[in-house]
C-alpha cells in the first residue's frame, strides 16, 4: 500500500460512514455535494483534461431531470427506465450538439456553449408538457424492491456509490488508451492525427461523457427532491458547476470532490451569515459567489487541488501504477509489429505534387521517391517549400493536384490519422510534446493505433492486458533512447535535445514503416546533434525508412543515404550528398550564382 | 400572417434591431480592444434605465450608492497597486481619476433628485450616472488580468454579470419600473400606419450614433488608436499607445452607449434590475454575426436579430428567445468555418 492508497481508502472509510455519524442536515448537505460532484467531474474532464468549457453543463443536468420526472409523473413508469430514458435523452442531446458545435475553433466554441445553455434552459420554462414555469412535482422517490430510498440517508448510499463509481471508471479511463488520447487533446488535433487518433471524435466522446455524468446526477435531483422546476438548470446554475471545478482544481479528478464541497458548504455558510448583514442577504449570495469565482480566476486558476498537488510534488515518490522500475515483470506478450518492406521496396513515392496559396505555387510539380531502409533528405533554402512538403505528405495539408503513394496507396486526400495507421509516423518542428504528461505516457501515446481498447473496456479496466502491451512497447522505445530511467518524469521538464529525441521515440512506438523528421536538428546543441545522428543511424540498421527534413547542412550530409533539394518551391536536383555537394545549381540556390564553385563546395562541405 | 401584420412587425423588429445595434457597437469596441467579451453590457443599460425611473418618481436613484460603491472598490484596488509599485506619490492623481470624477454624476444625481428637473436633464443624468459603471467595474475585475486568455476573460465577464445583476437587485430591489415616453406623437405613413416617435427617436439615435462612431473612428486620434489597438495590440504598444488608456477609453464608451440604450428602452419595456442580460445577449448574438470584430457586419446582425425576434415572437411569444439565441449556433458553424484557425494549442483556464 502506498501512501495515496492509504488517503483514497481513509477518505472511502469516511464517507461510508458519514451516514452513521452526522444528523440529517449534514448528510442532506453530503447528498448535494455528491450530486454537484457528478457535474463537477464531468467538468474537470472536459475542461481541465480536454480543454473544451462548457457553460451549459446545467441544461444537460435539467434535460435528465425533466426527463425522468416526465416519464415517472406523466406515464408512471419505474425511476429506474428513467434513469435509462434520462441518460440517453443526454446522451442523444450531448451528440446532436456535439456534431454540431465541437468542430468550433477558438473561443468560439465556449460561446456557443452559452448559446444552447440558454436555449435548453428557457424551453424548460416554456414547454406546456414539462409543466411551463411551475415544473414538474410528485416525482417518485427512488425504491430498491420494496426498500425505499426516500430518506436523505439511504439515498446517500446510492449517490456516494455511484460517484465512487464514477471517479474509479474516469481515474482508470484517464490512465489507459483512450485517456492519453483524451489528455493529448489540448496539444491540438495535429498532434492527435499524427499518432492516428481523430481528435474530433476524442474530443465528442469526452463530451458526451460528461454530459451523461450531469445526466446521472439529473437524475439523482429529481428523485432526491421529488420536484423540478427552470431555474436550477440555467446559465447561472451552469457557471455555479463551472465554479465547482475550478474552486477544487481543473487538473486533478479529486477537484470535482473538492470543489462541489467547497461551494456548496459556502453556500450554506452564506445562507446564515448574510442575512446578518443585509435585510436582502440572500441575495447577496449571488454576489459573493461571483466575486469568490473573479478572485480564484486572478490569484488561483489551479483551485485548491492545484496548490495540494504543487505541495505533494517532490514530497512523494511519483505514483508508478505499475512495478518499481528495476524488478524484471512477466513480460506481456509484444504487441503485433507490422510486416516491414524488403530493402529497396518502393515506400514512398510523390508525383506531380502541387500545393497553391492562392498565385503562390508553394510546391511546383515536384516528384521524388523514398525507397525502404534508406535515409532520404529534404534539404533547401529558406522558403524552398520543404515544410508544404511535409505537410502534403503526412495530410495536414491539402494537395492542389499531383498525387502520393505510401506503401502502394494512393493517399491522396486522405486524412492524417488514417495516413498515420498505414505506417507513417511524424516529429513537429515546434514539439508537440504533452508537458503535463510522463514520458512513458507521452512515447505510449505513439502506439494510439497498435491498440483498440474503447473508453468504456479502459474505464472498467477490460484493458489492462492490451495496456500492459503498451506500456511496454514505450518503455522499450524510451530504453531505445536512454531515458529508461527518468520514464515517470514529466515532459516538460526535459531540455529542448531531450525533448526531440522523445517525440522520435513516440513516433517509434507506433511501428511506422517511415518516420518522417521535420528538422529534428534544430536548436540541439553539438553533442544532441551527434546524438541524434547515432540514433537515426541505427534505426537504419533496424530497417526503419526515414525521410528528413532539415537545415543543418553538416548534419544531413554525414547521415543521408541520397538527398532531394527543392527551392523555389521546384525540385532542383536529387542524389547522393557528394553529387548534390557538387552541383553547381545547388551552390548557387544556396549562395547566389556569382559565388565561386570550389569555394562554395568547401562552405558546403 | 397579412401584409400589415408583416408591416408593423417589421417596424418593431427595426426598433429593436435599433437597440441591438447600439449594444453590439459596445460589445465590439469592447472586444476588439480588450478580448473582453463583455457580459454585463446589457446590465449598464438596465440600471440607467432604472435611474431614470427612479427621478421619475422622485426618489433619488440607488445608483449614486452603485457608483460609489464600485469608485471606493477602484480606488481600493488602484492604492493597493500603487503602494506594491512604489508609487504612492501617484496617489492624488488616482484619488482624483478613480474617486472624485465617478463621483460628479452622483452630485448632479442628488442635486436634481425630488427636485421637479426637466426631462432632458433627468436624462442627461442618467446617461451621465451609467458612464461611470462599465470603466470601474473594468478597473476593478478586469484590467488586472488584462493578459489573460479570451476564455479567463470570458468567464470573468459572466461571473461580474451575476456580480452586478445582484448588486442591482441589492440597490434597486425586485420590483420593475417603466418610464415615461422620451418622445409622444405619432407619424402616420402612407397607408395608414402609425409610426410612434418613439420607435423613431430609437431608430434615429441609432443612425445618429453609428454616424457619430464611425466618424470618431475615423476622423479622431483617440479613434485611431483604438482601432490600432484592435489591429494589433503589440504593434500598438510600440508607436507609443497605452493599452490601458485604450481600454478605458473603450469602456467609457461603451458605457455611454448602454447608459444610451437604458433611457431608449425604458419607455417601450418594463425594467428590472436583470433584465439588461436578455438586451445584451441578442447584441451578442449581433456582435457574433460581426465577428465580434466588424461594426458594419454587426449593424446587419443586429437588423437580423431584431427582425428574427419580432417575427419570432408573433409565432411564439413564449420561444421567441429560444429561436434567437438558438440562432447563433449556426452564425458561429459559419464563422467558425470562416475564419482560419493556425493550429493552435486550446485555451487553458488553468495554466
Amino acid at each position: 500500500m502506498k501512501p495515496h492508497h492509504w488517503l483514497v481508502g481513509g477518505v472511502v472509510a469516511l464517507l461510508a460512514a458519514a451516514p452513521l455519524l452526522l444528523g440529517n442536515f449534514a448528510v442532506s448537505l453530503l447528498n448535494d455535494i455528491g450530486i454537484g460532484a457528478f457535474v463537477a467531474l464531468g467538468l474537470v474532464l472536459l475542461t481541465g483534461v480536454g480543454g473544451a468549457t462548457s457553460f451549459g453543463q446545467a441544461a444537460f443536468v435539467g434535460i435528465a431531470a425533466y426527463g425522468t420526472a416526465w416519464l415517472t409523473t406523466t406515464q408512471h413508469l419505474s425511476p429506474w427506465l428513467g434513469l435509462l430514458f434520462a441518460l440517453a435523452l443526454t446522451g442523444v442531446a450531448a451528440l446532436a450538439i456535439g456534431l454540431l458545435t465541437l468542430r468550433l475553433g477558438g473561443h468560439y466554441l465556449p460561446l456557443s456553449t452559452i448559446a444552447w445553455g440558454l436555449s435548453i434552459a428557457l424551453l424548460f420554462g416554456n414547454v406546456e408538457a414539462l409543466g411551463s414555469h411551475t415544473g414538474l412535482s410528485n416525482i417518485p422517490p427512488l425504491a430498491l424492491g420494496s426498500w425505499s430510498l426516500a430518506d436523505p440517508r439511504s439515498i446517500y448510499m446510492l449517490i456516494w456509490g455511484l460517484l465512487g463509481l464514477a471517479c474509479w471508471f474516469s481515474h482508470n479511463l484517464l490512465r489507459s488508451r483512450p485517456g492519453r488520447a483524451i489528455r493529448g487533446l489540448r496539444g491540438g488535433a495535429t498532434l492527435l492525427a499524427s499518432v492516428g487518433a481523430d481528435a474530433f471524435r476524442v474530443r465528442l466522446t469526452l463530451f458526451v461523457m460528461a454530459a451523461l455524468l450531469a445526466g446521472v446526477a439529473g437524475w439523482l435531483y429529481a428523485h432526491m427532491n421529488r420536484f423540478v422546476s427552470p431555474s436550477p438548470f440555467d446559465v447561472r446554475a451552469s457557471i455555479e458547476y463551472l465554479l465547482m471545478a475550478v474552486a477544487g482544481g481543473l487538473g486533478q479528478l479529486s477537484g470535482a470532490l473538492v470543489g462541489s464541497a467547497l461551494v456548496i458548504v459556502l453556500k450554506n455558510g452564506l445562507q446564515d451569515v448574510l442575512p446578518w448583514l443585509s435585510q436582502r442577504g440572500s441575495q447577496l449570495q449571488g454576489v459573493a459567489f461571483a466575486v469568490l469565482f473573479i478572485l480564484l480566476l486572478h490569484h488561483a486558476r489551479g483551485g485548491l487541488m492545484g496548490f495540494v498537488s504543487r505541495w505533494t510534488r517532490g514530497r512523494f515518490a511519483p505514483i508508478a501504477d505499475d512495478a518499481p522500475l528495476g524488478t524484471t515483470l512477466p513480460l506481456p506478450q509484444p504487441l503485433p509489429r507490422r510486416a516491414q518492406p524488403a530493402p529497396g521496396q518502393p515506400v514512398l513515392a510523390v508525383r506531380r505534387a502541387l500545393k497553391r496559396f492562392g498565385g503562390l505555387a508553394a510546391v511546383n510539380d515536384v516528384s521524388f521517391d523514398v525507397r525502404a531502409g534508406e535515409i532520404v533528405g529534404l534539404i533547401g533554402p529558406n522558403g524552398a517549400g520543404k515544410s508544404t512538403m511535409f505537410n502534403l505528405l503526412t495530410g495536414t495539408l491539402p494537395m492542389t493536384s499531383g498525387r502520393v503513394e505510401f506503401l502502394g496507396h494512393d493517399i491522396s486526400g486522405w486524412a492524417q490519422p488514417r495516413i498515420a495507421r498505414l505506417g507513417m509516423a511524424r516529429t513537429f518542428q515546434h514539439v508537440k510534446l504533452r508537458p503535463h504528461m510522463s514520458l512513458l505516457d507521452n512515447v505510449a501515446l505513439g502506439a494510439h493505433a497498435r491498440g483498440g481498447a474503447g473508453v468504456v473496456a479502459a474505464g472498467l479496466r477490460l484493458d489492462r492486458r492490451e495496456e500492459a502491451q503498451i506500456l511496454a512497447e514505450a518503455r522499450r522505445q524510451l530504453a531505445r533512447i536512454g531515458l529508461t530511467e527518468r520514464a515517470h518524469e514529466l515532459a516538460g521538464s526535459l531540455p529542448l535535445g531531450t525533448q526531440r529525441i522523445l517525440e522520435i521515440a513516440r513516433a517509434l512506438a507506433a511501428d511506422p514503416v517511415l518516420l518522417v523528421l521535420d528538422e529534428p536538428a534544430a536548436g540541439l546543441r553539438r553533442k544532441e546533434k551527434q546524438a541524434l545522428g547515432e540514433l537515426l543511424r541505427k534505426l537504419r540498421g533496424e530497417g526503419v525508412t526515414i525521410l528528413i527534413v532539415e537545415h543543418d547542412m553538416d548534419f544531413v550530409m554525414k547521415l543521408v543515404d541520397r538527398l532531394v533539394v527543392m527551392t523555389f518551391g521546384a525540385k532542383l536536383v536529387e542524389g547522393t550528398p557528394a553529387a548534390v555537394r557538387a552541383d553547381p545549381r545547388v551552390q548557387a540556390a544556396y549562395l547566389g550564382s556569382a559565388v565561386e564553385p570550389v569555394a562554395a563546395a568547401e562552405v558546403l562541405a | 400572417m397579412t401584409w400589415d401584420v408583416a408591416l408593423i412587425l417589421g417596424i418593431d423588429g427595426l426598433a429593436n434591431g435599433a437597440v441591438y445595434l447600439l449594444a453590439g457597437l459596445g460589445l465590439v469596441l469592447i472586444f476588439s480592444v480588450t478580448r473582453v467579451v463583455f457580459v454585463p453590457f446589457g446590465d449598464v443599460a438596465a440600471f440607467a434605465a432604472l435611474s431614470l425611473a427612479a427621478f421619475e418618481a422622485g426618489r433619488t436613484p440607488a445608483t449614486i450608492g452603485l457608483v460609489l460603491t464600485l469608485a471606493a472598490l477602484a480606488v481600493l484596488v488602484e492604492t493597493w497597486r500603487l503602494f506594491r509599485q512604489g508609487e504612492i506619490r501617484r496617489l492624488p492623481r488616482a484619488l482624483l481619476g478613480w474617486g472624485v470624477l465617478p463621483a460628479l454624476p452622483c452630485l448632479a444625481a442628488w442635486l436634481i433628485s425630488g427636485h421637479a428637473a426637466p426631462a432632458a436633464l433627468r436624462v442627461a443624468v442618467a446617461v451621465a450616472l451609467a458612464v461611470p459603471i462599465t470603466p470601474l467595474v473594468a478597473r476593478v475585475a478586469l484590467q488586472p488580468i488584462a493578459d489573460a486568455s479570451v476564455l479567463v476573460l470570458l468567464i470573468v465577464s459572466l461571473a461580474l454579470h451575476f456580480l452586478l445583476s445582484g448588486l442591482g437587485l441589492l440597490f434597486f430591489g425586485p420590483e420593475g419600473s417603466r418610464t415615461g415616453p422620451l418622445a409622444t406623437g405619432s407619424l402616420t405613413l402612407p397607408g395608414g400606419f402609425p409610426l410612434s416617435a418613439q420607435v423613431m427617436l430609437m431608430i434615429g439615435s441609432a443612425v445618429v450614433l453609428s454616424a457619430m462612431f464611425f466618424l470618431l473612428f475615423e476622423r479622431t486620434v483617440a479613434g485611431k488608436a483604438l482601432r490600432a489597438t484592435a489591429v494589433n495590440r503589440i504593434g500598438a504598444r510600440l508607436v507609443g499607445i497605452r493599452p490601458a488608456r485604450t481600454a478605458l477609453l473603450a469602456y467609457t464608451l461603451a458605457s455611454l452607449l448602454a447608459g444610451l440604450i437604458g433611457v431608449l428602452v425604458a419607455p417601450v419595456m418594463t425594467m428590472y434590475y436583470d433584465s439588461g442580460f436578455l438586451i445584451g445577449l441578442k447584441a451578442f448574438v449581433a456582435a457574433i454575426i460581426g465577428g465580434l470584430v466588424s461594426y458594419p457586419l454587426t449593424a446587419i446582425g443586429a437588423l437580423a436579430v431584431g427582425g428574427v425576434e419580432s417575427f419570432a415572437s408573433f409565432w411564439s411569444g413564449a420561444l421567441k428567445d429560444v429561436i434567437v439565441f438558438s440562432l447563433l449556433i449556426p452564425v458561429l458553424m459559419l464563422r467558425s468555418f470562416m475564419a482560419r484557425h493556425a493550429e493552435e494549442e486550446a485555451e487553458e483556464i488553468d495554466r
